[in-house]
């Protein structure tokens, strides 16, 4: 199964289980979404729990607010994470914050689905990672699946957790394990292991990460398109890395991180988003609390530049397993 | 009557029409061509409401200018029209076979659209400053930007006055009153209206026109728009352009399937008219009307164009799976060329001739500056513009923290 396939059984399990769940968003009702991860869906469910949205992000939340506050259990799609700018009010000041203020009086179990990050030449309108605006706020789950396995049992999660999720799907990973190098043959799904989605409403759990590498030397910690750019550095460089795919940004498995960290006394962080105030920023601080004494080199961040993402410049922008690799060397001379 | 009733359902507008349906335009009411009056460019918004539920129309079926909006062009001034508006086909087909080649990433075309940009164009006067979507190119075409600048924004290379930052068709040329297209939709559209009251608080005599398709309208930005330019009376043309289609989107989700687009310009007291999007003459003369309303500081319009996609969305996209294939054929305001040719000709300005010689000048043109731009380079090819313009522009200065990264990157 694709990544796309994945999410598109899970959002099928979901509303075949559980009549409160509705699916909508700008082209996810007839067509079945850009990158057709509800195709099916409003032929098998009805117009009512599956259907286009007008364009209006804003709109797209505020209503699926609504309905939660109602009792219902929407699973929206902003077509890009580059286009929920205009939701963000309705996500920081409503859906983060409505159980607090009322005091459980009413909750917001949304899950927000988006494609993120780059590598499609989609410039600075389809490629941006902003993960670390929904993890700056109170009240929020982020989720970043890197695989179709994961994608099917996060989203199926995020659908049953009780509280707004934002989650991040890697584009880039829609249809195949991308491993950074941009040119060469593309590979698919089908031969990965992480393509044999199991059948059924299995769940992810939310909040544990997983280590996709075992290593002595050096812990990467990555999520999403990034896992596998990570995994490609570690055998390309020699460096005896262990990968982390942190899976969940938000509950964060800080416990599998400082045991990984503890054991090899190196941290190298990897993402694609901006640098300056990134979830790396947030993760090297986290370790630097917990694992300060184990600690054997400076941890050093690799990450996308603190400028839009570029169109042309795409592969000089998109942290790819040469600077990844240069990282892991670097972290290992000190 | 008491107050409980059947269970309540959800209402979603769906299309008459869908892949392997007939498409069926008889209930779609067209008026006559001259039947809606030209009023005064002083009227009162409330006095022309009507204006918004008709279509202000000149070619009729014979292909002659008809009614009181006929008129506001020579035939030079046509035929310079016909050119533009091939010349934006020809661009649109040669760089939308380009990126299925891959020389480059993505394309957008105007396909059926062509008159509305083409025209509106030639109603605006040098200063004047249009926020336009992705389709709107024919503002350059017809405003004699240089094709050759518009491939290397295309193509991302070495002469690309973007440095390869933005995806193709987002272009940006201020001197030709263009102003950059971001790529997020309806943001544009209010900020229109900002550079309007812009030239009302000093003084000056320049309007703006803002562009947004009528799937766009749903964001909250268009809605910003007419409160500020109905507030401010902003000197702004304020342009919808419903080619019915949002992607797979047919209008009636953004429209909710009663009224028009331009009535929604009442509900804020603002002048609003619908006009035939594939009648060149049509399109000039609501636009010039407009534009003099707006420099006589009477206040913003709100024009909807009716018109039809007669393409895929983008590139990347194929309407097939969302829409009858015999949708584009069956649309009953034809194709803005034909009808701007048909007409050239009924009045002994024009031939099959002639157009034949036009269409092949114009391709020999097309082609021969597409040679000159594809020779400066393609995406790919290795002669993109550096990774140093990446960090270049972010600010005016850069920061110490981008000069440390642009190290790091190496360039
Ligand atoms: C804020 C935002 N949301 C979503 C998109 C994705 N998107 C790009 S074009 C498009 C459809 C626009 O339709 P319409 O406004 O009718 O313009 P048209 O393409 O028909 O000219 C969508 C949804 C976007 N670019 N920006
Ligand atoms: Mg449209």
């Amino acid at each position: 199964m694709t990544m796309i396939e994945a999410i598109r059984d899970a959002h099928d399990v979901a509303m075949g289980g559980d009549n409160r769940v509705v699916v909508y968003g700008e082209d996810v009702g007839f067509f079945g979404g850009v990158f057709r991860c509800t195709a099916g869906l409003q032929e098998k469910y009805g117009r009512s729990r599956c259907f286009d949205a007008p364009i209006n992000e804003s709109g797209i939340v505020g209503t699926a607010i609504g309905m939660a506050a109602y009792g219902l259990k929407p699973v929206i799609e902003i077509q890009f994470a580059d286009y929920v700018y205009p939701a963000y009010d309705q996500i920081v000041s409503e859906a983060a914050r409505l159980r607090h203020r009322s005091n459980g009086d009413f909750t917001c179990p949304i899950v927000i689905r988006m494609p993120t990050g780059g590598g499609i030449f989609g410039g600075q309108t389809h490629s941006q990672s902003p993960e670390a605006i929904f993890t700056h706020v109170s009240g929020l789950k982020v989720v970043i699946p890197s695989n179709p396995v994961d994608a099917k049992g996060l989203l199926l999660a995020s659908i049953a957790d009780p509280d707004p999720v934002i989650f991040l799907e890697p584009k880039r990973l829609y249809n195949g394990p991308f491993d950074g190098h941009h040119d060469r043959p593309l590979t698919t799904w089908k031969k990965h292991a992480l393509g044999a989605v199991p059948e059924g409403d299995e769940i992810v759990p939310l909040g544990k990460a997983k280590i996709t590498r075992d290593g002595a030397d050096v812990t990467v910690l990555a999520y999403g398109t990034m896992v596998y750019v990570a995994e490609t550095a570690a055998k390309e460089s020699g460096v005896d890395a262990e990968v982390i795919d942190l899976r969940s940004l938000l509950p964060l498995d800080l416990e599998t991180i400082a045991a990984s960290v503890k054991k090899t006394g190196r941290c190298v962080i990897v993402h694609e988003a901006t640098r300056t105030c990134g979830f790396g920023a947030e993760l090297m601080s986290l370790v630097q609390e917990e694992c300060f004494y184990s600690l054997e080199a400076p941890i050093i961040r690799v990450t996308g530049w603190d400028t839009p993402y570029p169109h042309a410049q795409e592969w000089q922008y998109f942290p790819g397993p040469a600077r990844v690799g240069e990282a892991l060397k670097q972290v290992m001379e000190e | 009557m008491s107050g409980v009733g059947k269970p309540l359902t959800l209402n979603v507008p769906e299309p008459e029409c869908r892949p392997g349906d007939t498409p069926d335009f008889t209930d779609f009411e067209i008026p006559r061509a001259g039947a809606v009056a030209r009023p005064p460019v002083d009227v009162a918004a409330d006095d022309i409401r009507d204006m918004a539920f008709s279509i202000v129309r000149v070619l009729n079926k014979d292909g002659q200018a008809v009614g009181d909006w006929a008129g506001s062009l020579t035939p030079d001034d046509l035929r310079t029209g016909l050119r533009h508006m091939m010349t934006l086909r020809t661009f649109d087909a040669r760089m939308l076979n380009a990126q299925r080649q891959g020389k480059t990433s993505f394309y957008m075309q105007s396909l059926g659209e062509e008159a509305i940009s083409c025209a509106f164009a030639r109603a605006l006067e040098p200063g004047d400053m249009n926020f336009p979507t992705y389709r709107q190119a024919g503002l350059l075409i017809a405003a004699d930007y240089p094709m050759l600048t518009m491939m290397n924004q295309i193509y991302s290379n070495a002469h690309d006055p973007l440095h390869g930052r933005q995806m193709p068709i987002l272009y940006s040329a201020k001197a030709h009153g263009f102003f950059s297209i971001s790529g997020n939709l309806g943001t544009q559209f209010v900020q229109s209206v900002g550079w309007a009251m812009a030239s009302a608080i000093s003084g000056d005599s320049k309007i703006a026109a803002g562009w947004i398709g009528d799937g766009s309208t749903a964001e909250n930005d268009f809605h910003a728009a007419m409160v500020f330019a109905s507030t401010y009376t902003a000197p702004v043309v304020l342009n919808i352009v419903n080619n019915q289609w949002a992607i797979s989107t047919f209008q009636g989700i953004a429209r909710g399937g009663v009224g028009t687009f331009a009535a929604r310009g009442h509900g804020f007291g603002v002048a609003s008219i619908r006009v035939d999007g594939n009648d060149y003459l049509a399109v000039h003369a609501v636009a010039k009307w407009a534009a003099e309303r707006a420099r006589l500081g009477l206040g913003p319009t709100l024009i909807e164009y009716v018109t039809y996609r007669a393409g895929g969305h983008s590139s990347s996209d194929d309407p097939s799976a969302y829409r009858s294939g015999e949708e584009p054929g069956a649309w009953p305001l034809g194709d803005p060329i034909d009808r701007l040719k048909q007409h050239l000709i009924s009045i002994g300005e024009w031939s099959d001739e002639r157009h034949a010689q036009a269409d092949a000048e114009i391709l020999s043109d097309v082609v021969t500056v597409q040679k000159q731009a594809e020779a400066v380079g393609t995406l790919g090819d290795g002669k993109a513009p550096s990774p140093r313009d990446v960090f270049e522009g972010v600010y005016e200065t850069m920061p110490p923290h981008l000069i440390r990264q642009r190290q790091m990157a190496g360039y």
